[in-house]
C-alpha cells in the first residue's frame, strides 16, 4: 500500500497553484488535506501524476463573519472549523456536523474545501452546505465565478469545478430570524461515514407556520439530496407530530432513491431516512421556536 | 524473611517501559545493511486457471532485483505440511489438501500469491508487480456452503471427488432413542459468519543469511516460532542448530500467526539464501484482508430434545463448517464446535455431524475461539427457545442442566482437538451463574426494570449465557531457568512460547520469583528466540499460562533443590532448615544477614578450581518440561443489558457482566485485562465485523473502512469477577484465558436483542448481526 | 527527490526523499524512529499517529515533504528517552499502572493522540475519553483499561512499585 510516484508542487499562492493546474491539465491533481486522496493512493486507485499541495497556501485559511454569514477559505481545517466561536454562531449547523466527520487526527488534516470539492455522497458536508445554500466561490487562471450550492454537486464524486478550477471561498449565508437547523446521522461507528444523514434548516414566521425548509440528505443517492417534496409539505404549516411525520414519510418514499451496499439495504436507508427527517425536524423546529425574531 | 507471594498479585508488567517509550522490537522494525523488500502479486480471481505468468518486463525494471514465480521456484516449490492431523474419530473423511508457496496451475482464492518481487524498496516492489503479465481463465467460484455440495458443483480442488474437505461423525448414546420419548424437541437453523482476526500488527517477514557462521536468521511475527525454524530447516536443507527463528515482541496473534508456514514465510527466507542480501516482507493490511487466514463460517442445523422440565434429553447437530480453499490446520475448528455445544450441561445423548466444505475463500484456521463460538451460539440459542416454549426461565433451565461439583472429572465420550476424550477436568458451575445474576440483578431487572421501561416505550433486553472452555492442551512446553552469577540477584528464564501481549514476561516470572523467593523485577526472561530455547511449540489454544508456566514452576522448581543443596553445605544446615526468601538463602530462625545471596551462590555452584561433587552439575540452572495428559476446561457466564432502538435497529449495551474461572489466576490484572480483549472481540463479532463475500468470491469490505473494529466507543464497561476452581493437572492448578471473553457474546447478544424486541416475537438465528440485518429481522416479523 | 527540513522531537533532521514517500515511512524507515507503528495506511486504526505542529495526525496519510519545514513529535519523544522507570511520561506510567496495554502495538498511536486531547481537555470525563480514542483501533485491550490509564493520569499518580 505504497503510492506510485507522482511530481509534487507545493506553490504558496493561489495564482502559483492555479497555473500549475493549467500546465498539467487533466494528469494534475489538487492536493488538499489529503485525508481521501492519500488513501485512495495508497490503494494504488488514485495515480495522480502530478500533484499540486495546496497546504502552503496560506490565503486559503481563514474563518470570518462576512454580510452576516459566515466566509470559510477552501483549505481551512476541518478542526479549526469544529473550534471557530465565529462558525458556532454563524452556522451551528455546520458546528453540528463537524463531530460527526472522522476523527480528531483526520479532522486536524482534512479542510473544508477538500470535503466539498471531493463530493463523496456519505460526506457531512457536502449535505450541510446544501442545505445553508451555501455560494461556492471558485478560481482559474482565466478568472473567477460563484457557484450555488444547488449547482455546484453533479454527482458521484464530481462537482461543478472544471480542470484547472480551484475551490477558494465557502461562504454559507445568513440564517434569517426564527431559523432553526438541526443535524443528525446514524453511522455504525462513531465517526464512520453516515448510512443516512440529514440536515435540516427551517424557517418559522412569527405564528410559528414555516416559511422556508430545507431537508438534505446524505448516503442515499450520488450525492446530497434535497428533499424537495418534503421541504414543500412544511410550508405554511405548524409543527405537529402527524405533519412531521408526514413530511418524512414524503422524504422517505418521495425524494429518495437509496442505494443497498453491505452496510445497508435500500429499505433501511429508507427507513432511516424517515425516522431521522423527523427527529431532526423536532429538533430545528424546536431551535427555530426559541429564538427571538430578528435577532438569533 | 519469609517468602512472598507473587502468584496471584496484580503485578505491574515487567515488558511495558519498552512498548510505551517505542523501543520494543516488531518485527518490521527490524533494519538491516542491504535489506530488501519483497511485494506478492495476487490473484484477482476466486478461482481462475492460470495459463500464463510472464514478468520479463518486471525484471528489467530498475530497482527490482529478482522476480519469482512458481516455476522459479524448482525443487522448493511444494505444499505446505499438514500442520494438525485430525482425530481418530471412527469413520472419518479427511482430504488434506495445504497450501502452495505460489500458485502454478490454478488460482483458488483472491489473494493467493502468484509472483514475488524482491527490490530496493517495497515502494519500487509495488511498481514492478504492474509489470507482469497474466493470463487466467476465470472458473466459477464455489462460495455458498450448501451449493458447494450439490452434485456437479464446481471443485476447488479437481483432484478431488467433490468438494468435501471432511466428513465425520461423534456420538454419545442414543440420540434417536431420546427424541422419541421427549416431551418437547426444537429445531433451528443458525448460521454464524466469517470475521478477521485483525491484529493490528500485520504479518512481517525478515530474513537474513550469514555465510560465515552458515547460519540463518529469520525475525518473524508468529506464535510458534520454534515449529517454524523447524520447518524452515527441513524444507532449506539446514540443521535446526543453522536456523534462528525470534519472534520479538508480537502485535498481537488471535490465531491466524500460528505456525502456518505461510507462502510468505517459507519464500522470504529462501530468497535471502539465494539473493545473499537481507530481505524483508511486511504485510499491509489489504493483503491481510486476504492472505490472513479467517473464521467462522458454519452453518448448522439442530435440534434439541427435552423433558417437560427442561432437563436435556439429547442433542443433534449437523454443519457445514467452511474451511477455505486449503485446510492445512486440520479439523481444530470444526471440532472445536463439536465439543464446545455440550458447554457446562449434562447432555446424555449427543450426535453431532459435520462436513468440511472446500471454497475458493481465503483459508480457515483458529481464530481467538477456535469454533468455540459456534457450538455456544447453538446450545445456549436452543436452550432459550426450549425456555419460551416450556414457559420455564432461562436461567432456570439452565441451572436444571449444569454439571454438578461431584461429576467431576467428566467424561462426554467424544474426542477433542488434541485427540484426547472429551473430559471436563473440574468446574463449579452454579455458584458463576448465581454470581452473575447478582452482579446484574437479574431478578430485580426482569421483575422491576424491565417492566417500568417497557412501560414507557424503551426497549431494553437482558441476556445470560454459560459457556466453558477447553484449554490448555499438549503436547508439552519447557523452559530453562538459570541464576545469574555474580553479585545481587538475577535470574534468567528462557521459554519457547512467543508472546502477543498475553504478559508472558510477568506472569512467567512472578512463577519464578515465588519459587526462588526473588523479585518479579529479578526475573529476566526471554520468549520466542529459538537460540535461547528451541523445545515447544507455541502460543495457542489458551496455553501459554498453563503448558509454559506450568514448565516455568518445574524449571523453577528444580533449580530451588540445586540451590538448597548447594546452601545446606555452605551454610552447614539441613535443606529443611533453609528459607529462600529476598534473593538469599539463610537459616530458618537465624539472622538473615548471614545468608548467601543467589548470585553468590551461583558463583560457588560454578567454581574454577577445586573438585565439584559427584552427581552435581554446574551452576543454578534447570530445565523442565510440562506436557499435560489433556486439557484443562475453563468456564464462565456473561451477562449483558441492551437497549435497542427499533426504529433505527441500533443497539446499545448498558452493562457487561463477566463472571470467570480459570482455575488459579496468576496475575489478576492480566486476566482482567485478557478478558476485556476477548469480549470486545466478540461484540465485533456479533454486531460489527462480518467479512461479505459476493457470488464471484470477491472479499467486498477489505479495508478498515468497511470491516468495522470495535472502537472505544463501541464497546462498554466490562464488570468481571472471578472464582478459581483448580485444575488437578497441572502444578499451578492453572485454566488458559486468552479466548473466553469472545467466546459466549454472540449468543449473548442474540439473546439479550431478542429480549429487548420481545414484543415483536423475532427470533435471531444469525451473527453477525449488524442494525441491517436485525431491521430486516424486525420487518419480518412484523 | 526533493529535500526535507524538518525538527523530530526536537532534533533537526534533513533528507533528501522521493514525494511519494509517505511520513510514517520516513519517520521509521530514515530516521530509524520505530515506535510510530503502520497499521492499516489508509488513515483508519492511528497506530501511525504522530504530532504535527502539536496537533495529531496520521503519518500514513502525509506525504513526508509536506511536513517540510513543521515540528514533528513521535512516542519516542516523549519521555527522557531511557526506558527505567524514573523517564516514563506521566501518561507512559499511567499506563503501565493501569494495565492500558497488552501487545503495545496500537499503543504509540494512542498515546500521541491523547498527549494533544488532555492539553485541551485536562479533566475529560469517560465519554470524552473514550470519544476521544475511537480514532485508536486496538485488538487487545477492549480499551477498558485504557480509559481507566486516562483517568489515572488525570486525576492520580501512578503508585510506585509494591
Amino acid at each position: 500500500m505504497k503510492p506510485a510516484p507522482f511530481e509534487y508542487f507545493a506553490p504558496g499562492t493561489v495564482d502559483e497553484a492555479l497555473a500549475l493546474l493549467a500546465e498539467h491539465g487533466d494528469e494534475a491533481k489538487a492536493l488538499a488535506g489529503g485525508q481521501s486522496l492519500i488513501p485512495a493512493m495508497n490503494f494504488r486507485l488514485a495515480r495522480p501524476r502530478v500533484l499540486v499541495d495546496l497546504n502552503r497556501v496560506e490565503a486559503l485559511s481563514y474563518i470570518r463573519s462576512e454580510k452576516g454569514g459566515v466566509a470559510i477559505g477552501a483549505m481551512t481545517r476541518q478542526r479549526a472549523v469544529e473550534r471557530s466561536d465565529v462558525i458556532a454562531r454563524g452556522a451551528p449547523l455546520v458546528a453540528e456536523a463537524m463531530p460527526s466527520i472522522a476523527h480528531p487526527q483526520i479532522r486536524n488534516r482534512g479542510t473544508v474545501g477538500g470535503s466539498l470539492a471531493h463530493a463523496d455522497p456519505s460526506a457531512e458536508l457536502p449535505a450541510v452546505a446544501v442545505a445553508l445554500e451555501t455560494r461556492f466561490r471558485a478560481r482559474s487562471t482565466t478568472g473567477e465565478r460563484t457557484i450555488v450550492a444547488d449547482d455546484f454537486f453533479k454527482g458521484m464524486l464530481e462537482t461543478a469545478l472544471e480542470p484547472g478550477e480551484l475551490l477558494v471561498d465557502i461562504a454559507f449565508p445568513p440564517l434569517p430570524p426564527r431559523t432553526g437547523t438541526a443535524f443528525l446521522e446514524v453511522a455504525r461507528r462513531h465517526g464512520d461515514y453516515a448510512l443516512v444523514g440529514v440536515a435540516a434548516v427551517v424557517t418559522l414566521d412569527a405564528q410559528g407556520l414555516c416559511t422556508a425548509a430545507r431537508i438534505v440528505l446524505l448516503s442515499v443517492g450520488d450525492g446530497p439530496v434535497l428533499a424537495a417534496e418534503a421541504g414543500k409539505t412544511l410550508m405554511g404549516q405548524s409543527r405537529s407530530d402527524d405533519l412531521l411525520r408526514a413530511v418524512a414519510d414524503r422524504a422517505a418514499n418521495r425524494d429518495v432513491d437509496p442505494p443497498s451496499d453491505i452496510h445497508a439495504s435500500a429499505a433501511y436507508r429508507r427507513r432511516l431516512v424517515a425516522v431521522l427527517t423527523r427527529r431532526a425536524l423536532e429538533r430545528a423546529f424546536e431551535r427555530a421556536e426559541t429564538k427571538q425574531p430578528r435577532n438569533q | 524473611m519469609e517468602p512472598r507471594r507473587q502468584i496471584g498479585e496484580r503485578v505491574r508488567r515487567t515488558e511495558d517501559a519498552r512498548l510505551l517509550t517505542g523501543h520494543a522490537l516488531f518485527v518490521d522494525d527490524v533494519r538491516l545493511d542491504g535489506m530488501l523488500h519483497v511485494a506478492f502479486l495476487r490473484s484477482q480471481y476466486a478461482h481462475a486457471r492460470l495459463v500464463r505468468v510472464d514478468a520479463t518486463a518486471a525484471r528489467r525494471r530498475p530497482g527490482v532485483v529478482a522476480v519469482y514465480t512458481a516455476a522459479d521456484l524448482g525443487d522448493y516449490w511444494r505444499p505446505g505440511p499438514l500442520l494438525v492431523p485430525p482425530p481418530p474419530i471412527a469413520g472419518l473423511v479427511f482430504n488434506a489438501c495445504t497450501q502452495v508457496p505460489l500458485a502454478k496451475d490454478k488460482l483458488r482464492h483472491v489473494g493467493e500469491p502468484i509472483a514475488m518481487v524482491v527490490a530496493e524498496s517495497r515502494y519500487l516492489a509495488e511498481d514492478a508487480l504492474d509489470d507482469i503479465v497474466l493470463q487466467a481463465e476465470p472458473l466459477p467460484a464455489v462460495v455458498d456452503l450448501e451449493a458447494a455440495l450439490r452434485d456437479g458443483a464446481t471443485r476447488v480442488h479437481e483432484h478431488l471427488p467433490s468438494n468435501v474437505a471432511a466428513h465425520a461423525v461423534q456420538r454419545k448414546g442414543d440420540y434417536a432413542r431420546a427424541a422419541r420419548g421427549a416431551h418437547t424437541v426444537i429445531k433451528r437453523r443458525f448460521l454464524y459468519d466469517r470475521g478477521a482476526s485483525a491484529a493490528i500488527e500485520n504479518r512481517a517477514v525478515v530474513a537474513q543469511w550469514d555465510p560465515r557462521a552458515e547460519e540463518l536468521t529469520v525475525w518473524d511475527t508468529t506464535q510458534a516460532p520454534i515449529p517454524i525454524r523447524n520447518g524452515l530447516a527441513q524444507l532449506l536443507g539446514l540443521l535446526q542448530s543453522q536456523v534462528r527463528v525470534v519472534a520479538p515482541f508480537v502485535g498481537g496473534g488471535f490465531g491466524p500467526k500460528i505456525m502456518m508456514y505461510y507462502p510468505e514465510e517459507v519464500l522470504v527466507p529462501w530468497a535471502a539464501m539465494r539473493l545473499g542480501r537481507p530481505v524483508k516482507w511486511t504485510e499491509d493490511r489489504q493483503e491481510n484482508f486476504f492472505a490472513t487466514t479467517q473464521e467462522r463460517g458454519q452453518i448448522h442445523d439442530a435440534e434439541i430434545a427435552l423433558d417437560k422440565r427442561g432437563k436435556i434429553l439429547g442433542v443433534r447437530d449437523v454443519f457445514l463448517h467452511d474451511t477455505g480453499a486449503y485446510d492445512p490446520y486440520g479439523l481444530t475448528v470444526p471440532i472445536n464446535s463439536q465439543c464446545t455445544l455440550l458447554g457446562p450441561y449434562e447432555v446424555p445423548n449427543y450426535e453431532s455431524e459435520f462436513t468440511a466444505v472446500f471454497t475458493n475463500k481465503t483459508i480457515v484456521t483458529p481464530v481467538r475461539g477456535a469454533g468455540r463460538q459456534h457450538g455456544v451460539f447453538v446450545i445456549e440459542r436452543l436452550l432459550d427457545f426450549a425456555a419460551k416454549e416450556l414457559k420455564i426461565d432461562r436461567v432456570e433451565i439452565r441451572r436444571r442442566n449444569l454439571l454438578r461439583p461431584d461429576q467431576f472429572p467428566f467424561n462426554n465420550e467424544i474426542l477433542f482437538q488434541d485427540s484426547a476424550p472429551l473430559t471436563y477436568d473440574s468446574g463449579d458451575y452454579e455458584p458463576a451463574l448465581d454470581q452473575a445474576l447478582e452482579l446484574i440483578d437479574y431478578h430485580r431487572f426482569v421483575r422491576e426494570e424491565q417492566p417500568r421501561l417497557r412501560a414507557a416505550g424503551r426497549h431494553v433486553g437482558i441476556g445470560i449465557v454459560c459457556y466453558v472452555e477447553g484449554t490448555g492442551i499438549g503436547p508439552y512446553e519447557g523452559a530453562r531457568v538459570t541464576v545469574e552469577p555474580g553479585p545481587g540477584v538475577r535470574v534468567r528464564l528462557a521459554t519457547g512460547v512467543g508472546t502477543q501481549g498475553q504478559g508472558h514476561f510477568t506472569s512467567f516470572a512472578q512463577i519464578v520469583a515465588e519459587v526462588l523467593g526473588v523479585e518479579v523485577a529479578d526475573v529476566h526472561v526471554i520468549t520466542g528466540d529459538t537460540r535461547e530455547f528451541h523445545w515447544g511449540t507455541g502460543t495457542f489454544a489458551s496455553r501459554g499460562a498453563v503448558v509454559a508456566g506450568s514448565a516455568c514452576h518445574a524449571a523453577a522448581t528444580r533449580v530451588r533443590e540445586k540451590i538448597l543443596e548447594l546452601a545446606s553445605h555452605e551454610l552447614n544446615a539441613s535443606t529443611a532448615d533453609l528459607v529462600l526468601a529476598g534473593g538469599k538463602v539463610h537459616v530458618r530462625g537465624g539472622d538473615p544477614s548471614g545468608g548467601i545471596a543467589l548470585g553468590a551462590l551461583a558463583v560457588k555452584a560454578n567454581p574454577l578450581r577445586g573438585a565439584v561433587r559427584p552427581g552435581t552439575e554446574p551452576g543454578l540452572e534447570a530445565t523442565a518440561y510440562f506436557g499435560p495428559d489433556r486439557g484443562s476446561t475453563a468456564s464462565g457466564v456473561h451477562a449483558m443489558l441492551v437497549e435497542v432502538d427499533p426504529e433505527t435497529a441500533q443497539v446499545e449495551i448498558k452493562r457487561y457482566v463477566v463472571v470467570h474461572d480459570c482455575g488459579r489466576v496468576i496475575n489478576p490484572m492480566i486476566v482482567d485485562g485478557q478478558i476485556h480483549g476477548g469480549v470486545a472481540h466478540g461484540i465485533g463479532n456479533a454486531f460489527y465485523e462480518q467479512l461479505v463475500y459476493d457470488e464471484e468470491g470477491q472479499l467486498l469490505n477489505a479495508s478498515f473502512m468497511d470491516y468495522l473494529l470495535p472502537t472505544a466507543t463501541d464497546v462498554p464497561h466490562i464488570e468481571t469477577a472471578h472464582r478459581e476452581t483448580r485444575s488437578p493437572l497441572n502444578p499451578l492448578g492453572a485454566k488458559g484465558v486468552g479466548e473466553a471473553g469472545a467466546i459466549p457474546t454472540g449468543a449473548l447478544f442474540a439473546q439479550a436483542v431478542e429480549d429487548a424486541l420481545s414484543d415483536t416475537g423475532l427470533e435471531i438465528c444469525e451473527i453477525p448481526l449488524s442494525p441491517n440485518q436485525l431491521f430486516a429481522l424486525i420487518e419480518r416479523a412484523r | 527527490m526533493k529535500t526535507v527540513d524538518l525538527t523530530v522531537n526536537g532534533v533537526t533532521a534533513r533528507r533528501s526523499v522521493e514525494p511519494r514517500l509517505l511520513l510514517s515511512d520516513f519517520l521509521r524507515n530514515e530516521l530509524g524512529l520505530t515506535g510510530t507503528h503502520v497499521g492499516c495506511e489508509h488513515g483508519v486504526c492511528g497506530a501511525c499517529t504522530v504530532l504535527l505542529d502539536g496537533e495529531a495526525v496520521r503519518s500514513c496519510l502525509l506525504f513526508a515533504v509536506q511536513a517540510d519545514g513543521h515540528q514533528v513529535a513521535t512516542v519516542e519523544g516523549l519521555s527522557a528517552g531511557a526506558v527505567e522507570d524514573g523517564a516514563l511520561h506521566p501518561l507512559q506510567a499511567a499506563f503501565r499502572e493501569a494495565h492500558g496495554l497488552q501487545c503495545g502495538f496500537c499503543t504509540p498511536g494512542i498515546l500521541m493522540t491523547l498527549v494533544p486531547f488532555l492539553r485541551d481537555h485536562p479533566h475529560p470525563d469517560e465519554r470524552e475519553i473514550r470519544e476521544a480514542l475511537s480514532g485508536n483501533l486496538c485488538r487487545c485491550t477492549g480499551y477498558q483499561n485504557v480509559v481507566a490509564a486516562v483517568q489515572l493520569a488525570c486525576d492520580g499518580t501512578p503508585t510506585p512499585d509494591r
